[in-house]
């Protein structure tokens, strides 16, 4: 058993070099501060990184068929205050995230028939995404915070972003379950085989037999299904909707999908590697914090950070 | 021995070779002043590489090349621009929102003196330019607003305002009418008189003798004959291009033909004039033409990639109309195209995805879970029928050599058990020893039933693999020939009937 599993574990850091990264900047953090590699710490970096983790495993089945989603931030706000509204009317937690992480995936969807029917460029379209949506949020919320109330819902959906199971919170579970789910689909289904597919070249997979259409419409569902997931999470986890919230996010979910190795022209990546470059900027922005860095400093800090993480990406893949 | 002077330009000894196939080997070629040279040769003869190595787009790996007696090495085509050399490629390289005269001049747009472009003399000049090729076009006329044919000259008055010593046309009356092309064979006269060095790559044989002075004829890369026109007639031409050794290369075997599984009749494509056939299953029917006769388009409509117009295509006996390529492939016909890269195969995915991409259905079970097991089992069986050369299923495509990957091709074709199968050009870019597993394997197509429709440009295996065979140009169908009345000979004059494909139909 050990030589294939070592065998398979070597291969894993060499083609990640993001878990490279993750480690060093593990090690360096751990060693400029005593308090970083602590439990209580570590479990603060994953629920921090949860939300950006869930939106960026989304985006990376869009990323995979050559698309791109600038919308999932808005997405995130609309549906945290659909989440918010359905709850503070007292709508158990068991029907309201559901329709929540449903009508973000139909959000998505729409924005997937423009990209896959209108034959938009899909900056476009989840660009215009992003702004009627985060519209839409403010019309939805009258540009006030929307209070999940204080009721047995509200304490129960409160839980999802706040509670904690066995000592770990809730949302690093949800982290979890959703990698599971997106990396068993995309490596052991059909589906995720075609997306790949789509992206490789849209025009060996029609030959294929593939139906391109439904595939682009799927991935950005998806893609809207898991910022909604991250909404129910911020949501839960505030006892409130804010209509400006996950303003930025897609950049965030982007940077982490990108430092996780997979390529904007479509075709190649992992899930993991999504995983992982969503912990190397969770771990940068706490490692930051720890160390009093400004939060002006921070920005720079992570922009710097993240043009390193692809500049090596993309020397070792025009190398090999 | 073609002219009086020593040559303006020499070749010697080319050679060049693509991911180890070789596509010139040892070619020497002179060119002379006031003298107009055609290359002729079949399709993939090397004619397009040796003048784009003439031309600096590729380096020659062995051989010299001298001008005016001095050895050149150009490196890249501005270099070989810049030495009087200039080329009209068979594929119109024009930007098509800019105007004809910015083309003609694009990167040599004339300067005034602040550095600003002078329009005014732009468009003079590029009207100028027009005018010598008797084309009234207004030179701000955007380039995608033009016919083909003119567009054909401007990419032609390009090549003049460069006033080049040599200019290499690849094709150039391709996309012309009757009357442009008279136009161009007076101003390649008129550039023949005024001293130029002419190089003209066409597949139309008469136009060979009507303006060339010299022809060159290169066939499977190497060059087999260079003389003056005036030694040569269109039939001695003709097998020198084609060659004559082929019993053996094509191991052939007799049809056992079953039901008739395709029936086409009048069909109407884009590129596709009105073509009718069928074939039956274990049968191999060629389709033979230039490039661009409307195969590749007819395929395209066959398999459902391309919209058909009108027609009816009967499978089986059952008129079927797909609108997708999906479609086809469950009613059991498959399509290998000719572009492995952009069509075939993704090549940086691994070559067991590739495979069992068509046929990924087959393997899945319930949510489209894809049972490792025997998805994997399948590409083995197909890795070891076809005998593909590799170290691991889960290595890239693109680091098998050319054979290897149309074999992947097939077997992805293959694995979802279609009943009739289009090849496109299945062994371009194929060495010699992968083209006849290749053709072994279409035989084993025919012993198991299958219905085969091969699309090829190469003469002698269409000839070697056929039991009837097709001609196709300008989208119609100019020639049908059985397996014993089909020689090299019929097939080209029925391929180079470009322009009275009427006359055939009354065969």
């Amino acid at each position: 058993m050990s030589a294939p599993a070592t065998h398979h574990v070597t291969r894993l850091l060499i083609d990640n070099k993001a878990f490279l990264a993750l480690a060093l900047l593990v090690a360096v953090s751990a060693g400029m501060s005593d308090n970083f590699l602590t439990l209580d710490n570590t479990l603060n970096v994953l629920r921090q990184t949860s939300i950006n983790a869930i939106i960026a495993m989304g985006v990376t089945f869009v990323i995979l068929t050559a698309g791109i989603d600038l919308s999932v931030g808005a997405v995130l706000a609309l549906t945290g205050a659909f989440a918010a509204s359905m709850t503070a009317s007292g709508l158990a937690p068991w029907l309201s995230v559901p329709g929540t992480v449903a009508a973000g995936a139909a959000l998505g969807a729409i924005s997937g028939l423009f990209v896959a029917y209108g034959r938009v460029q899909a900056f476009i379209v989840t660009l215009v995404a992003m702004t009627i949506l985060r519209g839409a949020a403010l019309v939805f919320t009258d540009g006030r915070p929307i209070a999940i109330g204080a009721s047995e819902a509200a304490d129960t959906f409160w839980l999802l972003g706040g509670g904690y199971w066995f000592g770990v919170p809730i949302p690093i579970y949800l982290m979890f379950f959703v990698f599971v789910l997106c990396w068993s689909v995309l490596h052991h289904t059909r589906f995720g085989r075609h997306v790949y597919a789509v992206g490789g070249g849209e025009k060996v997979a029609r030959l294929s037999g593939i139906n391109v259409n439904r595939i682009k419409i799927s991935v950005y569902a998806i893609s809207g299904a898991c910022a909604a997931l991250a909404g129910v999470v911020l949501t839960a986890r505030l006892g409130s909707a804010q209509p400006t919230a996950g303003t930025g996010y897609e950049l965030d979910a982007i940077a982490a999908v990108v430092i996780g190795g997979t390529s904007l022209m479509g075709g190649r990546g992992r899930i993991f590697g999504t995983l992982i470059g969503a912990l190397v900027i969770g771990v940068l922005n706490n490692a930051l914090n720890i160390m009093g860095v400004s939060s002006y400093y921070q920005m720079i800090a992570k922009g710097a950070v993240i043009l390193l993480a692809v500049l090596i990406d993309s020397r070792s893949q025009s190398s090999s | 021995m073609a002219a009086n002077n020593a040559p303006l330009m020499e070749l010697r000894g080319i050679d060049k070779a693509f991911a180890g196939v070789k596509v010139l080997e040892e070619v020497d070629l002179s060119l002379h002043a006031n003298r107009v040279q055609a290359l002729a040769g079949e399709n993939g003869a090397g004619k397009s590489t040796l003048m784009k190595i003439l031309t600096g787009v590729y380096r020659a790996d062995a051989g010299s090349i001298t001008l005016r007696g001095d050895k050149v090495r150009f490196t890249t085509p501005r270099q070989a621009m810049d030495a009087g050399i200039a080329i009209i490629h068979q594929e119109l390289n024009l930007i098509p929102t800019l105007s004809a005269g910015e083309n003609i001049f694009l990167g040599r747009e004339p300067r005034t003196r602040l550095g600003t472009v002078d329009w005014p003399r732009l468009y003079r000049d590029s009207s100028t330019l027009l005018e010598r090729l008797q084309q009234r076009i207004d030179p701000r006329t955007p380039v995608s607003r033009l016919s083909i044919g003119q567009q054909q000259m401007v990419e032609i008055a390009r090549a003049l305002s460069l006033d080049a010593e040599i200019i290499v046309m690849d094709e150039p009356t391709d996309s012309l009418t009757d009357i442009e092309t008279d136009i161009l064979e007076q101003v390649i006269a008129t550039l023949r008189d005024a001293g130029k060095s002419l190089v003209l790559i066409t597949h139309r044989l008469a136009e060979i003798f009507r303006m060339c002075d010299d022809v060159a004829v290169l066939r499977d890369g190497k060059l087999i004959h260079q003389g003056p026109t005036a030694e040569m007639n269109e039939d001695m031409l003709i097998r020198q291009m084609v060659g004559r050794e082929l019993a053996d290369r094509y191991p052939y075997e007799p049809p056992t033909p079953g039901d008739t599984l395709i029936e086409v009749a009048d069909l109407v494509a884009p590129g596709v004039e009105g073509v009718s056939f069928h074939a039956r299953a274990g049968e191999v029917l060629g389709f033979g033409g230039l490039m661009g006769a409307g195969r590749t388009e007819m395929a395209q409509a066959l398999c459902g990639d391309v919209g058909v117009i009108s027609g009816q295509v009967r499978l089986r006996g059952r008129e079927v109309r797909f609108t997708s390529p999906r479609q086809a492939l469950r009613a059991g016909l498959v399509y290998v195209p000719e572009d492995r890269k952009q069509a075939g195969l993704l090549l940086d995915h691994p070559v067991g995805e590739n495979m069992s991409l068509t046929a990924l259905p087959a393997f899945c079970g319930p949510l489209g879970i894809i049972r490792h097991g025997q998805e994997n089992a399948a590409i083995r069986h197909y890795i070891d029928a076809f005998s593909i050369k590799l170290s691991d299923p889960r290595q890239h495509t693109e680091t098998l050599s050319g054979g290897n990957q149309q074999k992947v091709s097939l077997a992805k074709a293959l694995m979802c058990q279609p009943d009739i199968v289009i090849l496109d050009e299945p062994t371009r870019g194929v060495d010699v020893g992968a083209k006849r597993e290749i053709y072994l394997l279409i035989n084993q197509l025919k012993r198991d039933g299958k219905c085969v429709l091969l699309i090829s440009s190469e003469m002698s295996e269409l000839l070697g693999l056929s039991d009837r065979i097709m001609v196709l140009a300008g989208g119609r169908i100019t020639g049908e020939f059985t397996r014993d009345e089909a020689t090299q000979e019929k097939i080209m004059t029925a391929a180079a009937h470009v322009d009275a494909p009427q006359e055939i139909s009354a065969r």
